[in-house]
């Protein structure tokens, strides 16, 4: 917890700021302006970055741990099961087993934020695979594609809406959940709202960043949403 | 359309030599079936279910190997060659279809020509002149399985089955699960085709009316895989190898052998004045029931253009 108080400016000053701010108004407009710079875009770009990293590093593993569990159908049920393990942890008890392990690092965050995407990532991509048409796996494999090509030009194509939606969920959830790492580091868009808690609860701080985190959610919502209907054109025919 | 080795080739001579399928210990599925397939002609496998004619059909692109025994394409072992090559040389028509719903039509029928690294506006070409000769309007190209019918969906399946133009295709039961109208139509339009590029093909059905029409040869099997008669549908509606076939192609046999004939294979009497008229291609077995519904005892026979050639009586269409 001392990193929260120890970095960073000195936020606000009741003293000194305007009236809106000395008041704890719900939405000090120049109290945005002033620290837009220094505080709400760093910690924006920061909540990027993790939440990113969280959903990149989750989709490669729940990949590699679908295409196990469609192939060996036995390991799909442990798997799941681990999965949905990871899930129920509270991100906050979480975060108090890591920190011995891997301290207050980034580490500790990503281990966390990755351990949410799993569930919701692993379970969309072994459903995908498995809804792919019988008959179009026959007509493939008669055809004379080998496994591989089967795989690149029938089965990952047709699983990608179900894989897209799964992907749609983690993201939104990493981009809430991201906020709470800023018990562990000083990052990301919990961070303001912390600091803004520990000063009598500013409002406007905690609504800023608070928003800043909604719109981020719903705009990378929206940009999967955009790439889907790119990818999949077909998903919408018939 | 000149193409790279393994794309452009004639039809082949397929031979099922002693070619057994066994599961575990039990009864073999298809048991030491030996039957030659000229090139060009179509040979229909038609039995009951549990008679290993799919099975039997699988054997040849591998999708189940075989356990003893050899099946050759003109002369080279189905197990000689590495098996995605031999699929790829071999078109296959399902009942289900497979088209892949992803991927708009032309993909679709470019699916194989892909793999032997044809061009996208070879794709293009080919698929354009595909879709005309399966009947279907070039502008389907853009669009995606799911925007079509059944019958239409079958008409596709056929196209990407030829679109490397493999010497040999097989087809399991490829209008099963298209309604009878249509199905007859379809049925038709294979045969013309068929005429246009004259592919060496297995045809599994249970219907015994669709290998009667759509056969050369016709593979009868028995539970077990045992091949009981392999013959032209004249042969085997006219002289049954045993009860087992006599009782599968029906008692209508005969009305169903005056069904393979037309008019113009008789010899006409002089033209008649009266009576109903029927063309040259019209079959026996439609002139015969004209008659019966006409209560009459003779039939006028025209050209195609309705121009009177000829008639026959009652006996000469039975005779």
């Amino acid at each position: 917890m001392n990193a929260l108080v120890a970095a960073g400016p000195v936020i606000p000053n009741f003293g000194q700021g305007s009236r809106c701010e000395r008041t704890n108004g719900w939405w000090c407009t120049d109290w945005l302006h002033a620290h837009w710079g220094d505080t709400l875009q760093p910690a924006l770009v920061q909540h990027i970055e993790l939440s990113l990293i969280a959903v990149g590093i989750g989709f490669a593993l729940a990949f590699a741990l679908a295409l196990v569990g469609v192939r060996y159908r036995l390991l799909d049920a442990p798997i799941g099961v681990f999965a949905d393990f990871l899930y129920t942890i509270p991100s906050l008890a979480l975060f108090q087993l890591l920190v011995p392990l891997t301290g207050l690092t980034v580490t500790t965050v990503e281990i966390a934020l990755v351990s949410y995407t799993l569930l919701i990532l692993y379970r969309n991509m072994v459903e995908g695979l498995r809804a792919v048409p019988a008959d179009a796996l026959e007509a493939a494999q008669g055809m004379g594609l080998t496994a591989r090509q089967t795989f690149l030009r029938v089965e990952l194509p047709l699983a990608a809406p179900a894989i897209i939606a799964g992907l749609r969920i983690a993201t939104v959830s990493t981009i809430s959940i991201a906020t709470v790492a800023a018990f562990v580091i000083p990052q990301g868009l919990g961070r303001p709202i912390f600091i803004a808690i520990g000063q009598d609860l500013f409002k406007t701080e905690i609504l800023a960043a608070g928003a800043l985190a909604v719109v981020l959610a719903l705009v990378a919502d929206g940009l999967l949403v955009f790439a889907q209907r790119v990818a999949t054109p077909w998903s919408r025919a018939g | 359309m000149s193409g790279p080795v393994g794309v452009e080739r004639a039809a082949a001579e397929l031979v099922f030599d002693q070619a057994t399928k066994r599961y575990g210990e039990g009864e073999p599925a298809v048991d030491q079936l030996s039957l030659t397939v000229p090139a060009g002609e179509i040979c229909v496998l038609v039995g009951p279910s549990g008679g290993g004619k799919t099975t039997a059909l699988k054997l040849v692109n591998r999708l189940i190997e075989l356990t003893s025994g050899d099946i050759r394409i003109d002369g080279t072992s189905i197990n000689s060659l590495d098996v995605t090559e031999l699929r790829r040389g071999i078109g296959y028509v399902i009942q289900q279809v497979g088209l892949f719903p992803h991927m708009t039509i032309e993909a679709n029928i470019g699916t194989v020509p892909r793999l032997f690294g044809r061009s996208k506006q070879w794709i293009h070409t080919r698929s354009q002149e595909l879709l005309e000769l399966v009947g279907l309007d070039p502008s389907y190209a853009k669009r995606y399985p799911a925007q079509l019918s059944g019958g239409e969906r079958q008409r596709v399946g056929l196209a990407r089955a030829i679109a490397a133009n493999p010497p040999v295709m097989l087809m399991d039961e490829p209008f099963g699960a298209i309604d009878p109208i249509v199905r007859a139509r379809l049925q038709d339009e294979f045969l013309r085709l068929q005429q246009e590029v004259r592919k060496t093909v297995v045809f599994v059905t249970h219907d015994i009316d669709e290998a009667i029409k759509l056969g050369d040869r016709i593979a009868i099997l028995r539970q077990g895989g045992v091949l009981v008669q392999y013959d032209t549908p004249e042969a085997i509606l006219a002289r049954p190898a045993d009860d087992f076939v006599a009782q599968f192609v029906g008692a209508d046999r005969a009305l169903k052998a005056l069904a393979l004939r037309t008019l113009g294979e008789l010899e006409l009497r002089p033209a008649a004045d009266g009576g109903p008229r029927l063309p040259r291609a019209a079959t026996l077995r439609d002139a015969l029931a004209l008659l019966i519904d006409e209560r009459a005892q003779t039939l006028v026979v025209t050209d195609d253009a309705g121009t009177v050639v000829g008639s026959l009586t009652r006996d000469d269409l039975l005779r």
